[in-house]
C-alpha cells in the first residue's frame, strides 16, 4: 500500500491523542486549571490534528459530514462518530476540569471508553480488510489499541503504566510483524485463483493493461522501500520502545520526558509508515506485483 | 444506506470468455469514451501528452502466461477486468457516506458522485482493482455497468447494452442477468464452466470469467489415422492412381 | 432494515444528433455513428447497419475523438524558414502555399514530369490521386503498397484474382478449421475479430501459424511457433502428404484450374510455356472424348493427367509437373522440420486434420448454379477449410513465393470461393490478365501513356529503357523486381538521393512518414532528406508533403499542407479501389464533414483538384480552362471514370435509382448520408459462390460495372508470366535480364511455388547474427499516429523487446533490464521482456511506438522517445554488400516487396543508458505541446 504522509499522521496523531484522552477520562485526580487545559489542549491537538490529517486525503473533505452516516456497516463512519462523540464528551469534562475544576467522573469514562472505541474504529478499518490480509487480524486492532494506550500512558507522565504497555505494545507489535509476513500467502489468494487460470499451469503475469501507471498501481502497489524494512523495523522498535523506556527509567527529567514522547511519536511513524508500505493488496497479484 | 440489499431482483453481469478475448482494448476505449461523456464526473487524464500520463479507466485489460502443466508451449490471456457487481459487494459496507451502493432492482453497484468524499476506502475493500479515483473530480469512478445505455429510452432497444460488450469485435463480452438460470449469459456460464475470480474473497462476483479451451491438443492426434495413408509410394503411382480415381468421378 | 438508494435517470438524453460516415483510424473502415452535443462530437460507436463492422469499434475508432481533439493537428500551411529536419515554419496563407507549390511543378510537367515523384503512403484515394499524377504526366506514382503487402496482393491476383487482405474472406459462417498465417491484425481487423469470434462460437478449430502467440494467435487453439521466414517450406510439406494422400479436390482442380493445362516439355524457348489454341487459349485435353480443346469450350471435362504429342513435343498437364516437384521426399516433413521449428510429427498432425475436415466435413448447399461452360450444378459443395495470411508471410523476401505455395494449398483442396472456404469481395474475383500493364512513357506537357502501376504478363511489360536502365524512381517493374504492381514507395528517398536512375526536383509525399517508422535505415534516410551538394543545395531539391499532425516527416518538408481529419472532410472509399464490399455483397463508402474545421486546414484532395486546375492538368480543367472540380466532393458526384462509372455506384442516376452503372446524380452524397455513409449491392443467392465460373456472377458483376463482359478463368497454379522472365533468363527472347540478376530471376521466378531462404541469410554471418527480429502491430495502434492520442499511449506508451525464455536464460536477464541489439547494419539500445510463448529464435516488438523528441505535440520526455524505439534502425534497404561489387535491395526479388522480417540480429545484455539508442534531437514542434490535463467532455 503506498504510505500516505496523510494517513500515517492521521492513524499516529489521533492514535496518541485518543490515548491520552482514556487516560484523562479515568485519571481519578485528573488535572485542573492551567495544566488540565495544557493536557486537553495537546490531546486535542493530536486527536484533531490528526483527524484534520485524514481529510487531506479526501477528494472533497468539504463533503466529509455525510461520512457520519453509515455507521451501520461502516467502520469509516463509525469511526468519525466515536471521535466526534468522544471530542464532545471529553469537551464537556474538560471544560469542567479545567474552567471549574469540577471532575465528572462518569463522563471521564464515559469518554475514555469513547476514546478506547474510536481506536478500535479506526484499527477496524483496516483490520476488516480481506484484501490486505496483513491487516486483517484482531491484532491490528490490539496493536493500535496498545500504542494509543502506552503513547498516551507516556504523554500523561505515567512511568509505570508506561513502561508496561510499551513492552506489551512492542510484544504485540512483533508478533503482528511475524505472523504478517506470512499472512498473505495463508490468505490464499494467488495469481491463480485471482485469474481462475490456475488450472492450466504456472501463471505469470506477462504485461499491465497499460504502459503507464494507473491508480491503483500508485494506491496499491508500493515496492519501493520495502527493501529497508527490517532495518527499519527495529529503527521503529528502538525509538518507539526502546528509547523511551530508557528515559523512563532514567531520573525524571523534563528533557527526557520530552525526548521519549517524541521518539516515541517518530517510532510509531515509522511503525505506520512500515504498516503500509509493507502491506500487499490482492489486487497486487493482477499486476505481477504486491 | 450502504448495507447491502439481502437480495436483488437481478443479478445484471458481464461474462467474459477467455477463450475468445483476443486483446483488443476495444472495450477499454469505448466504456472510456461513454463514461467520459456520461454517467458522472468525464474521465479525466493528468500528463496526457507527458512523460507519465495517467488516467481514470473503468475497464482495463490485462494478459498473463501460462505453462500448461502438461508441458506443451505457452499460452498468453488477454484479460479483461472490470467491476464484478458483486453481491456481497466489500466496497459498499465499507463506504462511509453511502455514496457507494448496490441497486436492488439489478445489482448494480454504483457511486453516487455527490455524495461521495473521495476517502479511497471503497477501492482498498475491493480486490479486483474494480475502482479507481479519478485525480481531477476527487471521486470514486467505478463500471456502471452502463446503467444508463442499458436502460435508456432514448437509445434503440438494440443498443440497451454496455458499451464495451456493444463494441467488443470479438463478441468475447457478454450481458445480461446471471440470477436467471433461463438466461443466455447462465446457460453459457453453465455450458463453459464459467467461473469466480477470487472466490476465496468471499466477495460472490456476479460477473463471470469462460476459461479458456484447452489448447494444442492436435498434438495429440493420432497421424497412422487414415486421413494420411499414402496412395502410393511413387510420384508415378500417384499419377497413375489420379487417372483410376478420375474415372471413377 | 430499508435500503435507500438516489433516483437515477435511467434515461439521460444521450446526443442531440448523429452523424453517421466512415471511421479512418485505420484502413478497415468501419461505419461510425459520431453523436453529436452541444455541436461538439460526443461519442463514437459502431454503425449496426454498416456491412464491414455490424456496431463493432475497435479501440482507435472508439478513441476517434482524442484523435480529432489531438493538439498536434496542423494548423494552418507551412513554409519552411529554419535547415529541413529543424522543424522551423512560418505559417503562410493557403494562396501563397498553393502558388508555391504551381511555381515548382509547373515547370517540371513542361520539361520533365518524371522530375515530380509523388508517393501517397496510407492513401486511400488512390484511383484519385492516381489519376491526378496521370493527368501530370510522371512516371513517378505509387502508394504505400511496395513497402506493405504487395507479395501478398500480386501472389494471390495471378494465382487466383484476388487476395487474403482487404480483398477476400474466409467463410466465417461455414468454416470448421481456420488457419492463419503470420497475423497480428491486418487491414480486415473488425472483420477478422467478429469472425474469429464467430468460429469460436461454434466451437471450430482454429490453428495460428505464427512464430510469436499474442492477439489472435493467443485465442488459436493450435500453435506453430514456426521459424521466421519458413512458413513456404511447411506449406510445401503439406502439400506434399496431402498429395501424397491423395487429399486434394480432383474435379474442383479439373474444372476450375489450370491443372490440366498442356506445359509445353521441350527444351528451348517454349519450354514451360502453355499450349494454346490460335485464339490464345489455353488447351486440355477433354477426358471424354481424349481430344485438345480449349479450357473453357461447352461441356469440356479436361483431364489431369492426359499427355500430348504435337510436333514431336511432349506436353504435360500442370497436374503432372506438380505430382513431379511435390511428392519429393525434399518436401517431407522429416525434411523440413529443422528449417520450420515445427516437429515432423506435427506437420503430419495438422496435414491429417486438415485433410478430415475437407474431406469428412464436407457439406452441400441447397443452391443450384451454372458454370461457365453451361454446366448446371444442382448443390454447392462446401469443404469447410479456410485460410489467412498477411504480412508474416508478406514481409519476407521469400513471401511472394510463399503466398503463391498458400494458395496452391488451398487450391489443391477445392476450398476457395466454395461455402466453408475463402471467398472473394467484389470487385474480386478479377484475374491478372484483366488488370492493366504498367504505363512509364512520359511525354512534356502531357499525360502519361496509362495506368502507372499494373500487372506484368513478360518481360516486354517491364519498365525499362534500351540500355536497361529504370525508367521509374523506384525501379519498379525491372529485373530487380520484375513484377512490382505496386511499386517501391521504400527505394524513392534513397534512389532519389543516389540520382540513381536519375535525379528529381520536387517529391511530393501525402501522408507517410518517411522520415521515421515507415523507412528502413531511418536514420540514412534522415541523412538523405538532409544531405546537400557542392553548391549547399539540397540533394532532394524540393519536398512538398501532406499530413494532418505534427509527425516527424513534417519537419523535413519545405513545403506542408495541412490535412483536416477524418471528420472534417469529404472522402470516397470507392469500387475503383479498395472498397468496403462484403464476400457477398458489393459495397461502398463515403466520409462527409461532420464537423466544420477549426483551422485554417483544406482536405488534401479538394487541394489536388485546385492544384491541378492551377497546373492545366486535363482532367481538372474544363474545356474554357475553368477549374473543373470546385473540391473533392464535387469531383466524387461528377466525375466518370468511364461513362456511367464513377467513384460511387449508389444512387447513380439523377433520380438515384442505378447502381454500379448510371449517370451522374448531383444528389448522391446526400444519399449516402441519409443512408448512414454507404451503399450496399447484395450478390443473388446463385451467385455467391464459385464467382469467377458462375455465370450467374459474371452477369451480375457486368450489371454493376465491375467489368465490361464476362471473363471467366481458371486459377493459375502455374503462373505462365512468371516462365517468360525465366524463359528469358536462360537466354531466350531479346529482353534479357542483366548478368548479375540472370541467375536470380532462373531461380526465383518459378511458375510452380518454390521456397528458398530469405535473402538476407545469404548475406550475413549466421553464427554471429543467430536471432530472428519482427515487429508486430498493436491493437490499440495505428502505426505512428495512435500516439498523438491521450487515451491510446496510455496503453502502449513504450514498447520493450520481448525476448524468448532460451534467450532471457542464456544472457541472465531480469525485469527492467537492457540490450545492446545489433544487425549488420547498426545498433539499438532498448528495454527487454522476457514472454515464454515465443519461437526460441525469435525476439519481436510492437511497430512504431517509438517516437521522435518534439514530434507529435508530446513532450520530449514522452515515454515513445526515451524508452519507446523503433526496430527501422536495424533495417537497411539495401543488402550488405556480398563482395560483388553490386547493392542488392533489401526486397523480394519478385515483387519488389520491403523484406521487413528478414532481419537478423544478435543480443547483448548491457547496462541502463539515459534513454533508448538511437537518441536524436529535439524537432521543434509547428503546433507547441499538449495541455498537462484533460477532463474532457462536450460540455467543456
Ligand atoms: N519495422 C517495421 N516498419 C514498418 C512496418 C513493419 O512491419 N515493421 N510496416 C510497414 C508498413 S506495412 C506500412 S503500411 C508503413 C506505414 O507507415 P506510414 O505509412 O508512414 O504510416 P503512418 O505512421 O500511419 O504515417 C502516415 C502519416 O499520415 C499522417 N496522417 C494521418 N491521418 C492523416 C490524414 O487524414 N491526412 C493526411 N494528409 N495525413 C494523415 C500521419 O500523421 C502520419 O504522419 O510502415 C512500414 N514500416
Ligand atoms: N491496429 C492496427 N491495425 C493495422 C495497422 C496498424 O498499424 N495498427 N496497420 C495496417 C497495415 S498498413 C498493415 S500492412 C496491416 C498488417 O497487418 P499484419 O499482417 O497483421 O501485420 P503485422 O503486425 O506486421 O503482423 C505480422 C505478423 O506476422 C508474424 N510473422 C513475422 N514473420 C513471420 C513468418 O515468417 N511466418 C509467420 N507465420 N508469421 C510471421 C508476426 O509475428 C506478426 O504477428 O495491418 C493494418 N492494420
Ligand atoms: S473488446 Fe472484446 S476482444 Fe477486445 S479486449 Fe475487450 S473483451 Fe477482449
Ligand atoms: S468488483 Fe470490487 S468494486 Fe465491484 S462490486 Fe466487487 S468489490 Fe465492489
Ligand atoms: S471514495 Fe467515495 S464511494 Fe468510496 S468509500 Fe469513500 S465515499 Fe464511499
Ligand atoms: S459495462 Fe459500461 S461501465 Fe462497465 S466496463 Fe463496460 S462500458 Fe465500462
Ligand atoms: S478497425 Fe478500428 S480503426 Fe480501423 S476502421 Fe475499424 S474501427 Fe476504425
Ligand atoms: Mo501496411
Amino acid at each position: 500500500m503506498h504510505p500516505a504522509r496523510s494517513i500515517i499522521l492521521f492513524t499516529t496523531l489521533s492514535g496518541l491523542g485518543f490515548g491520552l484522552l482514556v487516560w484523562l477520562g479515568i485519571d481519578a485526580q485528573a488535572p485542573t486549571g492551567w495544566v488540565g487545559f495544557i493536557f486537553f489542549v495537546i490531546a486535542y491537538a493530536l486527536a484533531g490534528g490528526g483527524l484534520m490529517a485524514s481529510t487531506f486525503h479526501l477528494g472533497h473533505p468539504e463533503r466529509a459530514i455525510k461520512a457520519f452516516s453509515q455507521w451501520r456497516s461502516s467502520w469509516l463512519s463509525r469511526e468519525g462518530i466515536a471521535a466526534v462523540a468522544t471530542l464532545i464528551v471529553m469537551g464537556i469534562y474538560g471544560f469542567f476540569l479545567v474552567v471549574f475544576g469540577l471532575q465528572i467522573s462518569l463522563l471521564g469514562w464515559i469518554g475514555a471508553a469513547l476514546a478506547l472505541v474510536t481506536v478500535y474504529t479506526t484499527s477496524m478499518i483496516y483490520a476488516q480488510l480481506k484484501t490486505v490480509p496483513r491487516w486483517n487480524t484482531p491484532l491490528t486492532s490490539a496493536l493500535f489499541i496498545c500504542f494509543a494506550l502506552a503513547g498516551g500512558a507516556l504523554l500523561s507522565g505515567r512511568v509505570l503504566f508506561s513502561v508496561n504497555l510499551l513492552v506489551i505494545a512492542a510484544i504485540i507489535q512483533v508478533i503482528w510483524w511475524q505472523q504478517g509476513d506470512n499472512r498473505f500467502s495463508e490468505a490464499g489468494s494467488t495469481l491463480a485463483s485471482a485469474t481462475g487460470l490456475g488450472q492450466i499451469g504456472q501463471v505469470r503475469a506477462f504485461e499491465p493493461p497499460h504502459t503507464g501507471t494507473n491508480y491503483l498501481m500508485d494506491e496499491f502497489m508500493h515496492v519501493v522501500g520495502r527493501k529497508h524494512a527490517l532495518k527499519l523495523r527495529g529503527i521503529a522498535l528502538i525509538l518507539m520502545v526502546g528509547v523511551p523506556i530508557l528515559c523512563l527509567l532514567l531520573p525524571f527529567n523534563h528533557l527526557f520526558a520530552l525526548l521519549a514522547v517524541v521518539s516515541h511519536l517518530i517510532g510509531v511513524y515509522v511503525s505506520r509508515w512500515l504498516f503500509f508500505a509493507e502491506a500487499e493488496h490482492v489486487v497486487g497479484l493482477y499486476y505481477g506485483k504486491r | 444506506m450502504t448495507t447491502l440489499p439481502t437480495s436483488t431482483e437481478k443479478k445484471l453481469g458481464l461474462v467474459i470468455d477467455l477463450d475468445t478475448c483476443v486483446g483488443c482494448h476495444a472495450c477499454v476505449v469505448s466504456c472510456k469514451g461513454w463514461n467520459t461523456e456520461n454517467y458522472g464526473a468525464p474521465l479525466s487524464d493528468q500528463d496526457p501528452y507527458g512523460a507519465a500520463p495517467k488516467g481514470t479507466f473503468l475497464n482495463r485489460v490485462h494478459s498473463y502466461e501460462i505453462q500448461p502443466e502438461r508441458g506443451s508451449a505457452a499460452q498468453l490471456i488477454h484479460f479483461p477486468k472490470s467491476c464484478l457487481h458483486c453481491e456481497d459487494a466489500p466496497c459498499v459496507t465499507v463506504c462511509p457516506t453511502g455514496a457507494s451502493y448496490k441497486r436492488v432492482e439489478d445489482g448494480i453497484v454504483l457511486v453516487n458522485e455527490s455524495d461521495c468524499i473521495g476517502c479511497g476506502l471503497c477501492a482498498w475493500a475491493c480486490p479486483y482493482g474494480a475502482r479507481e479515483m479519478d485525480q481531477a473530480e476527487g471521486v470514486m469512478k467505478k463500471c456502471t455497468l452502463c446503467v444508463d445505455r442499458i436502460y435508456n429510452e432514448n437509445l434503440p432497444e438494440e443498443d440497451r447494452q454496455p458499451a464495451c460488450v456493444r463494441t467488443c469485435p470479438a463478441g468475447a463480452r457478454h450481458f445480461g442477468d446471471l440470477g436467471d438460470p433461463d438466461s443466455a449469459v447462465s446457460k453459457l456460464v453453465a455450458e463453459r464452466g464459467g467461473m469466480d475470480l477470487m472466490p476465496e474473497q468471499g466477495t460472490k462476483p456476479v460477473n463471470k470469467y469462460l476459461p479458456p479451451r484447452p489448447k494444442d491438443e492436435i498434438e495429440e492426434i493420432d497421424i497412422l489415422a487414415p486421413f494420411l495413408a499414402p496412395v502410393a509410394e511413387e510420384p508415378k503411382g500417384f499419377l497413375g492412381w489420379l487417372d483410376k480415381t478420375l474415372e471413377r468421378l | 432494515m430499508s435500503i435507500q438508494q438516489p433516483d437515477l435517470n435511467l434515461s439521460p438524453p444521450v446526443s442531440d444528433e448523429v452523424r453517421k460516415t466512415t471511421c479512418y483510424m485505420c484502413a478497415c473502415r468501419c461505419g461510425i455513428n459520431v453523436h453529436m452535443k452541444n455541436g461538439k462530437v460526443a461519442y463514437i460507436e459502431g454503425n449496426k447497419d454498416h456491412p464491414v463492422n455490424r456496431g463493432v469499434l475497435c479501440a482507435k475508432g472508439s478513441a476517434g475523438i482524442m484523435q480529432h481533439n489531438a493538439p498536434s493537428r496542423l494548423r494552418s500551411p507551412l513554409k519552411r524558414v529554419g535547415p529541413r529536419g529543424s522543424g522551423e515554419f512560418e505559417e503562410i496563407s493557403w494562396e501563397e502555399a498553393l502558388e508555391i507549390a504551381t511555381g515548382w511543378m509547373k515547370p517540371l510537367r513542361e520539361t520533365g514530369p518524371e522530375k515530380l515523384a509523388f508517393f501517397t503512403g496510407r492513401d486511400q484515394s488512390q484511383s484519385f490521386t492516381s489519376f491526378w499524377a496521370q493527368n501530370f504526366g510522371t512516371p513517378n506514382y505509387a502508394a504505400h503498397g511496395g513497402f506493405c503487402s504487395v507479395n501478398m496482393a500480386t501472389a494471390g491476383i495471378y494465382t487466383m484474382g484476388g487476395a487474403f487482405w482487404e480483398f477476400g474472406q474466409p467463410d466465417w459462417d461455414h468454416t470448421k478449421l481456420f488457419m492463419l498465417f503470420g497475423v497480428a491484425e491486418d487491414h480486415d481487423s473488425n472483420p477478422i475479430k467478429m469472425g474469429i469470434g464467430k468460429i469460436k462460437a461454434r466451437g471450430a478449430r482454429v490453428i495460428g501459424v505464427n512464430p510469436i502467440r499474442t492477439g489472435y494467435n493467443a485465442v488459436a487453439d493450435d500453435w506453430v511457433g514456426i521459424t521466421p521466414g519458413t512458413d513456404g517450406l511447411f506449406i510445401l510439406a503439406l502439400v506434399h502428404e496431402l498429395m501424397k494422400a491423395g487429399k486434394i479436390d480432383l474435379d474442383y482442380l479439373a474444372r476450375y484450374t489450370n491443372a490440366p493445362v498442356l506445359v509445353n516439355a521441350a527444351e528451348g524457348p517454349e519450354k514451360g510455356l502453355f499450349l494454346r489454341d490460335s485464339d490464345g487459349k489455353p488447351l486440355v485435353v477433354d477426358r471424354a472424348t481424349g481430344k485438345l480443346t480449349a479450357f473453357d469450350a461447352p461441356g469440356v471435362r479436361p483431364s489431369l493427367t492426359a499427355t500430348h504429342d504435337a510436333d514431336g513435343v511432349t506436353h504435360h498437364t500442370v497436374m503432372h509437373l506438380m505430382a513431379q516437384r511435390y511428392l519429393d521426399p525434399a518436401y517431407a516433413p522429416e525434411a523440413v522440420a529443422e528449417r520450420c521449428g515445427i516437429p515432423a510429427e506435427k506437420i503430419r498432425q495438422i496435414a491429417s486434420e486438415i485433410a478430415r475436415v475437407a474431406f469428412d466435413e464436407a457439406f452441400e448447399l441447397d443452391q443450384p448454379w451454372t458454370d461457365f461452360r453451361g454446366e448446371r450444378h444442382e448443390k454447392m459443395i462446401g469443404r469447410p477449410v479456410s485460410f489467412h495470411s498477411m504480412r508474416g508471410v508478406s514481409a519476407h523476401s521469400n513471401g511472394f513465393q510463399t503466398c503463391r505455395a498458400l494458395h496452391v494449398l488451398q487450391i489443391l483442396l477445392g476450398t476457395v470461393e466454395v461455402p466453408g472456404g475463402f471467398r472473394f469481395k467484389p470487385p474480386y474475383p478479377k484475374p491478372q490478365s484483366a488488370h492493366p500493364k504498367p504505363h512509364g512513357k512520359v511525354t512534356c506537357g502531357k499525360p502519361l501513356d496509362g495506368p502507372h502501376l499494373g500487372f506484368v504478363h513478360g518481360p516486354d511489360d517491364l519498365l525499362v529503357e534500351a540500355d536497361g536502365s529504370a525508367r521509374r524512381i523506384d525501379k519498379a517493374f525491372t529485373w530487380e523486381n520484375p513484377m512490382s504492381a505496386h511499386g517501391l514507395m521504400h527505394m524513392v528517398i534513397s534512389n532519389a538521393h543516389a540520382g540513381d536512375p536519375y535525379k528529381i526536383d520536387t517529391l511530393f509525399l501525402y501522408m507517410a512518414n518517411m522520415s521515421w517508422n515507415s523507412s528502413m535505415n531511418t536514420r540514412g534516410v534522415m541523412d538523405m532528406l538532409t544531405d546537400t551538394d557542392e553548391n549547399g543545395d539540397y540533394v532532394i531539391p524540393r519536398i512538398i508533403y501532406s499530413d494532418a499532425y505534427s509527425s516527424e516527416m513534417v519537419a523535413y518538408a519545405d513545403l506542408v499542407l495541412p490535412d483536416t481529419t477524418y471528420l472534417e472532410r469529404h472522402d470516397c472509399i470507392s469500387l475503383l479501389d479498395r472498397p468496403i464490399c462484403e464476400a457477398d455483397a458489393a459495397a461502398d463508402a463515403i466520409r462527409w464533414p461532420v464537423v466544420a474545421p477549426d483551422r485554417n486546414v483544406r482536405g488534401f484532395q479538394s487541394v489536388l483538384c485546385d492544384l491541378g486546375a492551377r497546373l492545366d492538368l486535363p482532367g481538372f480543367v474544363n474545356e474554357d480552362g475553368t477549374q473543373k472540380y470546385a473540391d473533392y466532393a464535387d469531383y466524387i458526384v461528377n466525375h466518370q471514370r468511364k461513362p456511367g462509372i464513377g467513384p460511387l455506384a449508389g444512387w447513380r442516376d439523377a433520380d438515384g435509382t442505378a447502381i454500379g452503372r448510371g449517370d451522374v446524380n448531383t444528389d448522391q452524397l446526400n444519399r449516402y448520408i441519409e443512408n448512414g455513409g454507404f451503399s450496399i449491392s447484395h450478390i443473388p443467392d446463385e451467385a455467391l459462390y464459385y464467382k469467377p465460373w458462375n455465370t450467374a456472377y459474371q452477369d451480375w458483376a457486368v450489371g454493376m460495372g465491375l467489368y465490361d463482359a464476362p471473363q471467366p478463368y481458371l486459377f493459375q497454379l502455374y503462373v505462365e508470366p512468371m516462365r517468360k522472365f525465366q524463359l528469358a533468363a536462360e537466354g531466350h527472347g531479346d529482353r534479357q535480364p542483366p548478368e548479375h540478376l540472370r541467375q536470380r530471376v532462373k531461380e526465383t521466378l518459378d511458375p510452380l511455388p518454390i521456397w528458398y531462404p530469405p535473402i538476407e541469410d545469404g548475406h550475413v554471418d549466421l553464427d554471429a547474427y543467430p536471432v530472428h527480429a519482427l515487429t508486430q502491430r498493436p491493437m490499440a495502434m495505428y502505426h505512428s499516429w495512435g500516439s498523438q492520442n491521450a487515451w491510446l499511449r496510455q496503453i502502449h506508451g513504450r514498447n520493450p523487446l520481448y525476448v524468448p525464455t532460451k534467450i532471457w536464460e542464456a544472457n541472465g536477464f531480469a525485469e527492467g533490464d537492457w540490450a545492446k541489439v545489433s544487425s549488420t547494419h547498426g545498433e539499438i539500445i532498448v528495454p527487454v521482456a522476457h514472454m515464454a510463448a515465443l519461437n526460441e529464435n525469435t525476439v519481436w516488438t510492437w511497430n512504431a511506438i517509438g517516437k521522435r523528441k518534439g514530434a507529435w505535440a508530446l513532450d520530449t520526455d514522452a515515454p515513445e522517445a526515451t524508452k519507446g524505439f523503433l526496430l527501422n534502425h536495424l533495417i537497411h534497404e539495401l543488402l550488405p554488400p556480398k563482395g560483388d561489387g553490386l547493392r542488392w535491395s533489401n526486397s523480394d526479388p519478385i515483387t519488389g516487396q520491403a523484406a521487413w522480417f528478414d532481419l537478423r540480429v544478435k543480443i547483448e545484455k548491457t547496462g541502463p543508458p539515459t534513454e533508448a539508442q538511437p537518441g536524436f534531437d529535439p524537432i521543434k514542434s509547428p503546433v507547441g505541446q499538449g495541455p498537462d490535463n484533460l477532463t474532457w467532455s462536450s460540455k467543456t
